[in-house]
């Protein structure tokens, strides 16, 4: 039993946390929300990296690594909150390698791991998909409905912009019909995007968290730092609390995703719960504490807030995942005839 | 990262395994003496199967166990629903402490009688003005000879009524500053300076007690880490009880929230969200604490030291523990709440988690100036 990342992840880890510090501070993060347009400097130097491929294989011209190391990266990406179409395009990789034929594979793999056709997944009830990560700009779409999935070329799909809240990434409404079936595992291919989204999140809150911490030890009141009342620093425990919390269930999930696929259904549906609670709670939490300057646009902390609102709404909710957790831990513990 | 046990952990888990199938613990008796009796016989067992305390050194009765087989351990006595050892606090608290800061003969005179339940031990911290503020503890300990002469009251000690030792932490400098004054004794429980009352508790039970304290003596070579040395010592303490069982009572919680689980799917209503959002949030909270609490262990066993979720476990455990208690009582109705139902019990002992090893709002105080570096609280 060793939670413990490998010398190769700490360094991969290290390594995001390096990059993005310089690629994607705040300021670019704003440029990129307030022009529309993601930074395609900084969305070619990751994809040089290899970082959009990190766990598509090696015969698909991706790095070959596991769930781990995606979500090592997409942890860093949610810190920086990235502008860019990492998430989707990493999310359709992971279907299509998990649920995909070969065929599939080899024609839609290599231009995902490069960056140069990119692909999103969209989860859509009677033929609509309402909020889909990035499908304008997409080759390709994952179409996925009542748990079957099929690949829908862009050009066959009717693809909507839409206006969220978010402005850090673009979304879109999209319809669609028919398209080309994934005939392998489609569970447990949207379990492992799950996976996934939770790392971004957690990455989410770690960087809320932070910044509510420093700021708590920065701004004085009453002639002391404001980190020194308890009202404001059982608040930054509790964003502690639950940051960890949505950590170890992502690691599991990720862990299980690449090592103990049984595990995987139930891991992946508590780190997306516990990651949603966790990056709305914290962020939410973050603006309190920094005050009036938490409400201003200027203070980037909204960047956060909003994405966590976004993130937590894609895929399964939360609310439909604590469901699912309660009846498959029914079945375990029911006697069955 | 490995998330299952290793083939040596696992061989562990299966020999206690098999010692446990081959040494069921039994039905413990009603009646809280007679409870205990059997949670006194049931260590022995154990110490004489080698099972005591498996974390402690081999030289003292123990495995030399790693920090995963500590937790298998724990987690391998609550599955089979093994009662709690009658010396936990020694166990846990007290050995440790010993081995941290004893002299030789203190640890070949007491660790071994601690495993083998042969004398218990009790702690005694906590008084009537000094709870969460432990440093302005009032109870004094004065120079007599070779003796120290002991006078003031104690209270809230567990299992005193049973107790050999009480490890003792008394005021010897009145002139020094608050936590620099203090000293660690061991406590000799049996001579009439001592009273135990009981007192009862919202369970109706008397698991702790006050301890009126006249004139006791207590000879010099019990002094446990040096004479003024008494915080350090005790935090030492502090710190094994947070620890300590945490892998245990997340397997205990984990059976209670099973079968409530059960409980409610026999009756159908898992049907209702109401129901099942509770259950899996529930499950959930089960689940992130049991993951957090190994993630925690791989930390302490990579540097030394417990990361930031070392601190969480035990915060999380007391309200989930509490949660479970309330969630049963929302489910099942009245029944929950009559007097012999189980989780009657737990709705009430629960509330004992969040204080009990230092109070929820304690612990944060602990996290947000250790591990988050904020200021100190005002
Ligand atoms: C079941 C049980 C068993 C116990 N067994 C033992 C034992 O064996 N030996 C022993 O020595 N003690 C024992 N205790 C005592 C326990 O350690 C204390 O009750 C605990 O430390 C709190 O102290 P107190 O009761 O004086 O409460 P207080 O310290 O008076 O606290 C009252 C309230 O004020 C809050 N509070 C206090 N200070 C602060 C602060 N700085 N910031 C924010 N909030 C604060 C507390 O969180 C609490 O909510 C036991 C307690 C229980 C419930």
């Amino acid at each position: 039993m060793n939670f413990d990342f490998t010398d190769d992840q700490h360094e991969i880890k290290r390594t995001a946390r390096d990059l993005l510090t310089n690629r994607s501070p705040f300021e670019r993060v704003r440029e990129a929300a307030e022009s529309g347009a993601y930074d395609e400097a900084a969305w070619k130097e990751l994809t040089e990296l290899g970082w959009a491929g990190i766990a598509i294989s090696e015969a698909n011209g991706g790095q070959g690594l596991g769930t781990v190391e995606l979500v090592i990266l997409l942890e860093e990406l949610g810190y920086a909150c990235a502008a860019s179409p990492f998430l989707s395009n990493s999310m359709a990789g992971l279907m299509i390698e998990h649920a995909g034929s070969d065929e599939q594979q080899a024609k839609w793999l290599p231009g995902i791991a490069d960056g140069t056709a990119t692909a999103t997944v969209a989860i859509a009830d009677q033929g609509v998909a309402r909020l889909v990560p990035d499908a304008e700009a997409a080759a390709v779409i994952v179409f996925v409905q009542d748990g079957a999935a099929t690949l829908v070329e862009r050009g066959d799909a009717e693809v909507e912009a839409l206006e969220t809240i978010d402005p850090t990434r673009r979304f879109a409404r999209v319809s669609a019909s028919g398209g080309d079936p994934l005939t392998g595992d489609v569970e447990g291919g949207i379990a492992r995007c799950e996976a996934a989204l939770a790392a971004e999140m957690v990455g989410i809150a770690q960087r809320a968290m932070e910044m509510s911490v420093q700021y708590a030890k920065d701004r004085q009141q009453f002639g002391t730092p404001i980190g020194a009342y308890q009202a404001v620093s059982h608040r930054c425990t509790q964003m502690l609390l639950e940051t960890e919390g949505a950590r170890s269930a992502t690691y599991f999930a990720a862990w299980a995703a690449d090592s103990n696929p049984v595990q995987l259904p139930l891991g992946a549906a508590m780190a997306k719960a516990a990651a949603s609670d966790a990056a709305r709670n914290v962020t939410a939490s973050a603006i309190q504490v920094h005050g009036g300057v938490g409400f201003t646009w200027e203070a980037d902390l909204h960047w956060l807030y909003k994405r966590a609102q976004l993130d937590a709404a894609l895929l399964t909710s939360s609310r439909i995942q604590r469901r699912r957790i309660a009846h498959a831990s029914a079945a375990a513990v029911t006697p069955t005839a | 990262m490995d998330l299952t046990f290793s083939t040596s952990e696992l061989a562990f888990r299966d020999e206690f395994r098999a010692w446990l199938e081959a040494n069921p613990a039994g039905q413990s008796p009603e009646g809280e003496d007679a409870a205990y009796a059997f949670r006194t016989q049931w260590q022995r067992r154990l110490y004489e199967g080698g099972w005591a305390a498996v974390h402690w050194p081999r030289q003292f009765g123990g495995r030399d166990a790693t920090l995963v087989e500590a937790a298998i351990f724990y987690e391998e006595l609550a599955r089979v629903r093994a009662p709690i050892p009658a010396n936990v606090l020694g166990i846990l608290l007290g050995g440790p402490t010993l081995m941290l800061w004893g002299t030789e003969e203190q640890k070949d005179r007491y660790l071994i009688p601690i495993l083998s339940a042969e004398e218990i031990w009790c702690q005694g911290f906590s008084e009537p003005d000094a709870g969460s503020d432990l440093a302005a503890l009032k109870t004094k300990a004065v120079k007599d000879g070779d003796d120290w002469i002991v006078t003031g009251q104690k209270v809230w000690t567990s299992g005193a009524q049973y107790s050999k030792w009480c490890m003792l932490v008394a005021r010897t400098d009145q002139d020094a500053a608050k936590h620099k004054g203090l000293t660690y004794f061991l406590l000799d429980m049996e001579q009439e300076e001592v009273q135990v009352r009981p007192l009862r508790q919202i369970t109706g039970e008397s698991e702790f007690n006050e301890l009126f304290i006249e004139g006791a003596r207590i000879p010099d070579e019990n002094v446990i880490g040096g004479v003024g040395n008494g915080w350090k010592v005790a935090l030492t303490t502090l710190m094994n009880e947070r620890a300590g069982l945490a892998f245990g009572l997340q397997v205990a919680l984990k059976i209670g929230l099973d079968k409530l689980t059960e409980q409610a799917s026999a009756r159908g209503l898992m049907d209702d969200p109401a129901v099942a959002d509770k259950l899996g949030e529930l499950h959930l909270k089960c689940e992130i604490l049991r993951l957090t609490a190994y993630r925690g262990l791989s930390t302490t066993m990579k540097y030394g030291q417990p990361g930031p979720e070392g601190s969480l476990t035990k915060w999380m455990w007391s309200e989930t523990n509490q949660q479970l208690a309330q969630a049963a009582v929302d489910i099942l109705g009245p029944e929950a709440l009559l007097s012999d139902s189980p989780w009657a019990y737990g709705l009430l002992r629960s509330r004992g988690n969040t204080i009990e090893g230092g109070t929820t709002e304690v612990l944060k105080n602990i996290v947000a100036e250790r591990v988050l570096g904020l200021p100190r609280m005002r």
